[in-house]
């Protein structure tokens, strides 16, 4: 078995003559000057920033419009019944329709009201991220808040382990159980072990830190929007 | 200088000298996304790109390099192409750039990218060079596909997406987790040490 890697290191030699720096082409054997040195890395380096933005320039809104669209459809997926939404923004712990003139939009939290086709509010989508198995997990969710009844759960990005931890997003019968309008807040339990309270989740088998993580999402992030959404949302302005 | 041929150049990388299971370079990403057959496809795409491009620049441009600076120069070209392609994959494929997150980024240190520009582009002919990287980027592919179609089917049950099995199959979960890859590596290496010892033994004969 020794034998094997050796022949490999062999060819390399074969097929690599020179070494580093005692090549017979290496060009310049003698004395390069700093300023040469400085200058081969200043062009390299400009050529490849302006490389880069020219692609940047072609990428960027693609990639922008594609996360947009994401959004959008995971707004209407945790707002049943919502033919339309706008976004609002918190600003200095209220609810804003623009955000202040000269800041950036996605500098600021963001909720999303949803009405239906009689113009009736349905609910409030917001999203949240907090610390999983492996890394953030961000959930995007929908929720009465008079009633506080949950309306919908969707995960937005996760790195939860294959195979278990995603089943979060991938076991329908889990994702399901926030769909049925539980009652907030929600209680993570194990699986059959339920008395029928609202707000019971089953937690799945194998995952109980991710699905502990939705839950805990969810219940902090309606008691951190709560309050804000009961200073009142601001009037639609047509 | 010259001791190979072109073809030579363009079929070493592939088997004889293969990144992956003889030379052992690029693990990282070898091991890490290759628990689906489609998650492998796309990496080994990017790093094709990104090897082709990169080995194509600095053979023609490597007689301006002064060998001071030659590893950060290509260091530099390789990062450049690889934000190129980490744009072009979010733009284009989205839900690949999604499953393959950091690990795209992380070509620029895929030894084997810097071992050929070091090795090879910085002293052969662009034409020459192209063939080994061509030849090192099929080499990394098909190492990759082996492992990621290895891992997928008993990991998951499908190929390609595909459902293999019927309802009954019980994924082997650990085969997509990242011990599955370090065991799938060492399996591959083992069945090919096998039959590199038993051609010998043949020869010997």
């Amino acid at each position: 078995m020794n034998e094997r890697p050796e022949t490999g290191a062999i060819d390399v030699q074969v097929v690599d003559p020179g070494q580093p720096g005692s090549g017979d082409e290496a060009p310049l054997e003698e004395q390069v000057s700093t300023l040469r040195l400085v200058a081969t890395l200043a062009v390299a380096g400009a050529l490849a920033g302006l490389l880069i933005v020219l692609f940047n320039l072609h990428t960027k809104p693609i990639i922008d419009k594609y996360k947009a669209e994401q959004l959008k459809l995971a707004i209407y997926e945790v707002l049943p019944g919502v033919s339309r939404y706008r976004t609002l923004y918190l600003v200095d712990g209220g609810l804003a329709v623009e955000v202040p003139a000269g800041a950036k939009a996605s500098d600021f939290r963001q909720a999303y009201v949803g009405y239906d086709e009689a113009g009736q509010m349905k609910g409030v989508a917001v999203s949240r991220g907090e610390s999983g198995f492996q890394d953030v997990v961000q959930v995007i969710f929908g929720f009465e808040p008079d009633s506080g009844v949950l309306l919908g759960m969707k995960v937005l990005e996760s790195k939860e382990t294959p195979g278990l931890g995603d089943k979060i997003f991938k076991d329908l019968a889990f994702v399901d159980q926030f769909f049925a309008r539980p009652q907030t807040p929600l209680a993570a339990i194990k699986a059959g072990s339920g008395k029928g309270l609202p707000g019971e989740i089953d937690a799945i088998t194998g995952a109980t830190i991710s699905s502990k993580v939705v839950v805990s999402i969810i219940n902090n992030g309606i008691a951190e929007w709560l309050p804000v959404l009961e200073q009142g949302i601001p009037e639609e302005t047509q | 200088m010259r001791t190979t041929t072109p073809s030579e150049d363009f079929i070493r990388g592939i088997w004889k000298e293969n990144p992956v299971l003889i030379q052992m370079l690029g693990l990282c990403p070898a091991l890490a996304v290759t628990n689906t057959v489609k998650n492998a496809l796309a990496m080994s795409a990017a790093t094709f790109f990104v090897l082709c491009c990169s080995s194509m620049l600095i053979s023609s441009v490597k007689r301006f390099i002064p060998k001071e600076v030659r590893i950060s120069s290509y260091i530099l070209v390789i990062a450049t192409f690889v934000t190129l392609a980490d744009m072009i994959l979010q733009a284009y494929a989205p839900v690949q750039h999604k499953e393959l997150g950091a690990f795209i980024a992380l070509i620029v240190v895929n030894c084997m990218i810097l071992g050929r520009q070091e090795a090879f582009s910085s002293r052969n002919t662009v034409y020459r060079s192209l063939l080994d990287a061509v030849g090192t980027g099929i080499g990394f592919t098909i190492a990759l596909i082996m492992m990621g179609g290895f891992r997928e089917i008993l990991g998951i049950g499908t190929f390609f997406d595909i459902p293999l099995f019927g309802p009954d199959f019980e994924p082997w979960v650990v085969m997509v987790l990242p011990a599955g890859g370090f065991l799938t590596l060492g399996f591959i290496i083992l069945a090919m040490g096998v039959y590199e010892e038993r051609k010998k033994l043949r020869e010997a004969v």
